[in-house]
């Protein structure tokens, strides 16, 4: 610990890189963990710029499995910041998501604190 | 051992703040793309378009030469024929490197909007055959081909109805000014408005 502070004050670049780290720091802990996974993050993306998503279209657009859509897509349902409806479009089952008001706060919250870092590192320049 | 460690300490405080921001803009970046990637079509064609308007500006030149106004009609269907076969080419080729399929749900938007005034406009150039009123085809072809530009457009990035416009607006035009110029504006806006715009698209969305 005691290194790590000398190490700041020594530096010149040392009360910028505090200041991001703080709120780096600050953000860390607020962080929305349910989204921050990259492709809950697609999900919920996709999802926020349509009124409703396919299971079909979903997994071309992330270009990945079933498995892994679907185990990503129920952490996000669980979390409640997605609805999923099934149906059928002829034979075949038609599952579609669509996003939540809470999903919509969350992406809202996580592309804050997005800001929030990038505008402490642009402070930096 | 001792010595080494803080001289890393010192670097990793340096470089890991900046690399929290960059993966900031990096995740903002794949919201973004994501968002757009689901809604929008992506495929259209840049240089494709540019190479549309060349063989316009060819098929303009080469119906001007026509004495026949229905030699100077072929000559014009063929293009059309040519131009379609290369649009579709492109974007297939556009579509696997923008890794969307063209039958994702903003291509099949996309298709939804552009087809059905290109339907009409084949139906009514068909009518007007009949009828044999070869000099209002230039105007209707502009005016239809730019509004299927404008309804497909709208699913995909905001130059592409622009064009449609412009395209519609040389329709009018052509409606106003004797039939004579039909020729010369159907090659300024098939041939020059795909070259720019083709250009704006390829420079701007990759291709």
């Amino acid at each position: 610990m005691a290194n790590k502070n000398l190490a700041f004050k020594n530096t010149p670049a040392a009360p910028q890189a505090l200041r991001i780290e703080k709120a780096a720091g600050k953000v860390s802990g607020e962080l929305d963990k349910v989204i921050h996974e990259r492709m809950r993050l697609g999900i919920i993306s996709a999802l926020a710029a349509n009124e409703k998503v396919s299971f079909t279209d979903l997994k071309k657009l992330l270009d990945t499995s079933d498995g892994n859509i679907s185990v990503h897509a129920r952490k996000l349902e669980e979390a409640g910041y997605i609805t999923l409806t099934k149906s059928f479009a002829g034979r075949m089952p038609l599952t579609e998501y669509a996003i939540t008001k809470d999903g919509r706060k969350a992406l809202g919250r996580y592309l804050d604190h997005m800001e929030a870092l990038i505008k402490a590192m642009k402070g930096v320049g | 051992m001792p010595k080494l460690s803080p001289i890393r300490n010192d670097e990793f405080e340096e470089n890991e703040p900046v690399n929290i921001g960059d993966r900031a803009i990096d995740n903002v970046r794949y919201i973004r793309e994501m968002m757009e990637r689901s809604a929008h079509f992506t495929a259209v064609p840049g240089y494709g378009g540019m190479l549309m308007g060349a063989t316009a500006i060819v098929a303009a030149y080469v119906a001007s030469q026509q004495v026949y106004l229905r030699d100077w009609l072929i000559v014009w269907l063929t293009e059309a024929f040519l131009a379609f076969a290369i649009g579709l080419l492109a974007m297939w080729q556009k579509s696997k490197i923008a890794g969307q399929s063209l039958f994702s749900a903003p291509a099949r938007k996309f298709a939804f909007g552009f087809v059905p005034p290109l339907v009409c406009g084949i139906a009514i150039t068909l009518g007007l055959w009949r009828y044999e009123h070869y000099e209002v085809m230039a105007p209707v072809w502009m005016m239809l081909y730019g509004s299927a530009v404008v309804t497909g457009g709208a699913f995909s990035a905001k130059v592409v109805p622009v064009m449609g416009w412009i395209f519609i607006v040389a329709g009018c035009i052509a409606f106003a000014l004797p039939a004579v110029y039909g020729n010369y504006l159907m090659g300024a806006s098939f041939g020059l408005l795909h070259i720019v715009f083709g250009a704006m698209i390829a420079r701007r969305y990759g291709g």
